[in-house]
């Protein structure tokens, strides 16, 4: 609910933006509004995003390594059980979409999968709490989300992008991830070219010269598509999510005293609240694994040698 | 919502992750999930063993019994072979000593009577050297009549 002092335009601007921080008039120093966070320019950093990061993350990593290493083949306690059922859904996932032999699929799709559901998950935590506790610590933002900054979705694709093109090369060779770009959908019958002025063979070259611009334009559509969807989807779905919960917040923010309109709009705030944090659970889970799938099969078809 | 340097913290925080995941996680989970997997075949393959074990020792077992079933009727038909043989031959030895004893007591009966034939004929023949004697009153020299005696002794 919102502080009485803030209109519920302030309420929302607040709850949207990050704790950016940057080197500003020689010190680091953290924005206090949005026009401030603008003015830093590219070189911040979102200080909440990294560090919810960096702490699910951790927690992860820790939580998966203890488990690690005291994994038996014995007979699995609850924990162990827990995680084996994660990394064994994870192991099929990967066995039925990539058809490539690499060791880092099934970790990085497990990385995935688990980092980014509980960056969403955090989404569950009723959305004033933390915010308050760290303006009472004197942190004028802080967002619990991070993957409703674009940054860090933006982030997480570009990393995966980054696989993808590695293992194009790698796979492809230079040629033929060029070939990929320049000769495909169109124009699979202008090769091979000879250097003879048949009728046949300029009439090759001709549709080479004219296809080649329009097949890299579609396929290089294509190949940016990737990491933006990954990054735009999950980013829109934990957006929207958040605002939603926002909204809902704002019904019981209109608190101004007992009265019958207050109490059904605190009321309502409390049930609409359940009802889409219970379906929330549906789209967290769901956003975590379409991100963790789709990777799986750009990498596939990194793999993939088509001709 | 400003896009800035957050995205490559991001991005190397995300390679990091993985990294480590493939490094220390996912082996150790894997390698304890393949050995689990292999553990329950092998224990899958040892109850089939175990079974047809169970399997061939029941018809061991069996043909044992059997076995020793014939060879007890086998040892129960020689002994009572035996048993009569043995009867047999005890009713023969027996029938044999029986006839050597009768013959051996027949014998000696026969010297016994003898012996008491020589012992009357003795007793007689003295009878009759005494009553002869009284007869005559007058004692007769018995060596003088010994070839008399011995003619009297031969006849009785």
């Amino acid at each position: 609910m919102a502080t009485g002092a803030l209109t519920s335009t302030e309420y929302i601007k607040h709850h949207l933006q990050n704790l950016t921080c940057g080197l500003q008039d020689g010190g680091f120093h953290c924005a206090h509004s949005a026009a401030e966070a603008k003015e830093m320019g590219f070189w911040a950093i979102n200080v909440d995003t990294l560090g919810m990061s960096l702490v699910l993350g951790l927690f992860f990593l820790f939580l998966f390594r203890y488990v690690a290493k005291k994994a038996t083949s014995g007979v699995p306690g609850g924990l162990q059980n827990f995680v084996e059922v994660m990394i064994e859904f994870i192991d099929n996932s990967v066995r039925g979409s990539f058809t490539g032999r690499n060791p880092l699929v099934a970790p990085l799709a497990l990385t995935i999968f688990i980092w980014i559901f509980l960056m969403n998950l955090m989404d569950l935590v009723p959305i004033d709490f933390i915010p308050l506790a760290m303006q009472a610590m004197g942190l004028s933002h802080f967002k619990l989300v991070p993957t409703t900054d674009p940054n860090a979705t933006i982030g997480l694709a570009l990393g995966v992008f980054i696989l993808v093109l590695f293992y194009s090369f790698k796979m492809k060779g230079v040629g033929g991830f060029i070939g990929e770009l320049t000769l495909h959908p169109f124009c699979s019958f202008c090769l091979p070219v000879k250097f003879s002025l048949s009728p046949g063979n300029l009439l090759r070259i001709l549709a080479l010269i004219i296809l080649i611009p329009v097949n890299f334009i579609l396929e290089f559509v294509n190949l940016i598509a990737k990491p933006v969807s990954l990054a735009l989807r999950l980013f829109g779905n934990m957006y929207a999510g958040e605002m939603i919960f926002i909204l809902l917040a704002l019904m019981g923010g209109a608190w101004a005293g007992a009265s019958i309109a207050n109490v059904t709009l605190f009321g309502s705030q409390v049930l609409l609240s359940l009802a889409w944090g219970i379906f929330h659970i549906l789209i967290i889970t769901l956003q975590a694994f379409i991100f963790m799938t789709l990777t799986i099969v750009y990498l596939d078809m990194a793999h993939q040698e088509h001709h | 919502m400003n896009i800035n340097a957050t995205l490559i913290g991001q991005a190397i925080m995300f390679a990091i992750f993985v990294w480590f995941c493939m490094k220390i996680i996912w082996p150790p989970v894997i390698r304890a999930l393949e050995a689990r997997k292999q553990r329950i075949a092998d224990g899958l393959a040892a109850a089939e063993r175990g079974k047809l074990d169970l399997e061939l020792a029941a018809k061991r077992s069996a043909e044992v019994l059997r076995e020793a079933k014939e060879k007890a009727a086998e040892i129960i038909a020689q002994g009572e072979k035996l048993k009569t043989e043995t009867l047999d031959q005890a009713k023969v030895t027996a029938r044999d000593e029986a006839e050597r004893i009768m013959i051996a007591a027949r014998a000696e009966v026969g010297q016994e009577v003898s012996r008491a034939r020589e012992t009357l004929r003795q007793q007689v023949a003295d009878l009759a050297v005494a009553g002869a004697a009284k007869i005559l009153q007058r004692e007769v020299d018995a060596k003088a009549h010994a070839e008399l005696l011995s003619t009297l002794k031969q006849e009785l």
